[in-house]
């Protein structure tokens, strides 16, 4: 009897000890984590990923916000100027929305008419200003990192840049990194 | 808990966030809630129909205890406890 006892207490430990190994190894590549990868530069995609990532913020969530592409232009200062840049990016830089407030509409942009109606609706039903929800995000600890090859090849310079306090720059290795480990990884 | 009962509780900290907006109603929340103490009870107030299911989802998350609401004359009052 006090064998077969014996032998069951340590099969219990092993068991113990395999699984203790599962879930570190689980926990790990699933942390409490949101990834964004944000491609989209219009203004209602950049508000979605906005509120969806303050509400995780609030919870508790690590939050990383991958900035890419049209994107980029939510993270324009317009008060910043650079220097250096050749013709074309030039061009590019006057052709794109100059900062997060001269973002157009993905529906019913009607050349500006949609996004002062929707800021103004906004407005009227305190709903937080992109402005607003860039400070919270920065109180929060969300994470921001401007994707560096397509800031290139927009013709956009680091110079730029919003100031923002968790912002760096990276490549995409990064946003597959952050998203592995992450719970959750959206694509915007 | 009954609305009677909602209503009689001691509150240590009531946040009014009937000014914003879904997310606001969370993030004043979550502001507020670093300032109690564990098993103080803290009111939100808001007129945004989402936070009286939003906040009992923080709770489970975050391991507060959700108290119930109770509904004013055009906003919500969300009653929790802390852990």
């Amino acid at each position: 009897m006090e064998s077969t006892n014996t032998i069951t207490v340590e099969k219990l430990q092993a068991e113990l000890e395999s699984l203790k190994a599962k879930t570190t190894r689980l926990e790990n590549s699933r942390k409490d984590q949101l990834s964004v990868a944000i491609v989209s530069g219009d203004m209602d995609k950049i508000l979605a990923a906005m509120i969806i990532s303050l509400a995780a913020a609030a919870m508790d969530t690590q939050v990383k916000l991958f900035f890419s592409f049209w994107a980029l232009s939510a993270l324009r200062d317009p008060k910043k100027k650079a220097k250096g840049k050749d013709f074309i990016s030039k061009m590019f830089g006057m052709m794109l929305p100059n900062g997060r407030n001269k973002l157009k509409l993905s529906n019913m942009n009607m050349c500006g008419m949609g996004p002062m109606m929707i800021k103004r609706l906004m407005k009227k039903q305190n709903v937080m200003s992109l402005d607003a929800m860039f400070k919270e995000a920065a109180e929060l600890g969300i994470e921001i990192t401007v994707c560096e090859m397509s800031m290139n090849l927009m013709g956009f310079k680091k110079e730029e840049m919003i100031d923002y306090p968790h912002l760096r720059y990276a490549g995409a290795t990064t946003f597959v990194a952050d998203a592995g480990e992450s719970s959750m990884q959206w694509f915007i | 808990m009954t609305t009677e009962e909602l209503k009689a509780l001691t509150v240590a900290k009531s946040v009014d966030a009937r000014g914003t907006a879904c997310p606001g109603p969370l993030l004043e929340a979550k502001k507020a809630i670093g300032t109690i103490n564990s098993n103080d009870v803290m009111e939100i107030l808001s007129a945004d129909e989402g936070t009286k299911v939003d906040i009992p989802k923080w709770c489970g998350k975050q391991g507060h205890e959700y108290l119930g609401a109770v509904e004013e004359n055009g906003y919500f009052k969300v009653y929790m406890k802390k852990k």
